[in-house]
């Protein structure tokens, strides 16, 4: 990238960003480059990759039949493969009945709703789960382009001003540890740099596929913090802070991580 | 609902041998996790995975609360002959899954 | 070793496994291990080669540790691998698994993921087609994941 472009680069997300400094373009690296060769293979082997396991599930249910519509989603968006390619790259995207940013597991339970007839799926549950895996293996490989729509601006500050906000009883910000010291460990595990490349995805210490909004409760957790509820307002302007953040990043869902 | 991925290869040459993978969807669970209120969660895993080719064992595994959630297997086997192979997992509270793969051998 | 070390041996190990029967401590004890190891081999003499023991020495989290066992041996009718036993120093339990093979299995290998509840000893025993046995162990450490979730 040309001097001018990152310098013109640095001064946006200057004005944009508060005070803190985000990871430069060129740092960014994936939470994959962090991880022992084995737990990568873990990742890279579709016939051990545990994930899989819900991606398959899900690609049932995206054929099932369901709610007082009885329509599958295969009915409307036909052959994920297809229909479904690049969609989870965009997302968290802007509603416009809502009026606010949705995540891929709200816009599921919208077109449940809405589409199907049907009860949204709880958050967590194992079928909300398998069907965002599925939709979202759909796009890995494909560069992460979330928050680049104009009308997500607002929510992005918003993201961005909960990230670098201190709380919790150890009073810190998110960007203490995966801004200011990624590069360094806590206890025995690699910090990282937060990017959610690979949601929703298999972590190794919940021996079960999981989402971004379960992992950010449990860093939440972590620091003694309240966390927020699931499908909180602010829950979704963080993920979409952090997407627009792992912007260029492939999708690496379902990814494996410690 | 998926429980199994399994991978064989769909074809091989007489004397060969392939690699099996198998995943099965299962939490494992130990038997000696704690609820927050202090009541222990009862055991409930996978005890015995058995692999067999045109109705013979070869390859059998006793599994034990120390094999991860979600229990993956790879192992090997020389073939001389198409036929099908038959996975079962058999386990605590009646748990029972089955699968197959068939590999065609020149 | 002789008679009066192996009584005491035997002694020790004996009370401990009755110990942890009663009382069910959270941790297993080496002298778990040791009992385990005899339930397989009985007074057969373990040898140490020919295994070989494929597990990271820092795990990442010891939910899933991937492990790999691979015995060097021909696989031939009279000459194979029979069966492969794993066990370990500080779980509740000292078996990890038991793996058949067939004497047509090609390559005695096999790979799985195993829990490690702390950092500790896994040991591998291979059980030959002549009866003998022989192992590998392997010391792995193993640190809690930083930030973790409530327990249900």
């Amino acid at each position: 990238m040309s001097f001018s472009r990152t310098i013109a680069i640095a001064g946006v997300l200057a004005a944009t960003a508060a005070a803190a400094a985000e990871i430069p373009q060129e740092q960014r690296r994936s939470g994959f480059t962090f991880m022992t060769p084995e737990t990568q293979t873990m990742q890279n082997d579709d016939t051990a990759n545990p994930g899989m396991l819900w991606v398959l599930d899900g690609e049932t249910l995206w054929n099932k039949q369901e709610g007082n519509a009885g329509k599958a989603c295969a009915d409307c968006h036909g052959d994920a493969a297809t229909s479904m390619k690049g969609v989870a790259t965009r997302y968290p995207a802007f509603d416009k009945t809502l009026g606010r940013p949705v995540d891929l597991e709200q816009r599921i339970n919208l077109c449940r709703t809405n589409h199907q007839q049907a009860t949204p799926l709880a958050f967590e549950s194992r079928d909300l789960l398998a069907i965002t895996a599925f939709i979202a293996e759909q796009s890995r490989g494909s560069p992460i382009e979330a928050g680049s729509d104009p009308q997500l601006e607002p929510f992005i500050a918003k993201g961005r001003a909960l990230y670098t906000q201190r709380q919790g009883q150890l009073n810190l910000a998110c960007n203490n540890c995966h801004e200011e010291v990624w590069d360094k460990r806590l206890a025995g595990s690699a910090i990282t740099q937060g990017h959610a490349t690979g949601y929703p995805l298999y972590r190794l210490e919940w021996q079960t596929l999981g989402s971004l909004q379960r992992r950010l409760r449990a860093c939440m957790t972590g620091i003694r913090a309240q966390a927020y509820d699931f499908g909180s307002p602010e829950l979704i302007d963080l993920e979409l802070y952090l997407m627009s953040r792992a912007r260029g990043l492939p999708v690496e869902s379902p990814a494996v991580r410690p | 609902m998926a429980s199994a991925l399994i991978n064989v290869p769909p074809k091989a040459k007489r004397g060969d041998v392939i690699e099996i993978k198998t995943l099965m969807s299962h939490i494992m669970e130990t038997g000696y996790r704690h609820t927050a209120s202090g009541e222990a969660v009862p055991r409930d895993i996978i005890t015995s995975f058995i692999c067999r080719f045109n109705g013979n064992e070869i390859f059998r595994a006793d599994l034990f609360p120390a094999i991860a959630a979600n229990p993956f297997f790879s192992f090997f086997t020389s073939v001389t002959e198409s036929g099908k192979f038959e996975f079962e997992w058999v386990g605590d509270k009646g748990f029972s899954e089955t699968a197959s793969a068939s590999i065609s051998v020149e | 070793m002789d008679q009066s070390t192996r009584r005491e041996f035997f002694a020790l190990a004996g009370g401990a496994t009755a110990l942890a029967v009663t009382l069910r401590p959270a941790e297993a004890t080496p002298a778990m291990l040791a009992s385990a190891i005899r339930n397989v081999v009985g007074s057969e003499p373990v040898k140490t080669g020919k295994v070989k023991l494929d597990i990271p020495p820092l795990v990442e989290n010891g939910n899933t540790v991937p492990m790999t066992v691979s015995v060097d041996s021909p696989m031939a009718p009279e000459d194979h691998v029979k069966s492969i036993h794993v066990f370990n120093e500080k779980n509740p339990q000292p078996n990890i698994g038991n793996f058949h093979l067939s004497p047509k299995a090609g390559r005695a290998q096999v790979s799985t993921r195993i829990r490690l509840a702390d950092s500790q000893k896994v040991v591998a025993i291979a059980k030959l087609s002549d009866g003998t046995f022989w192992s590998a162990s392997v010391d792995v450490v193993v640190t809690l994941a930083a930030c973790t979730d409530e327990v249900i």
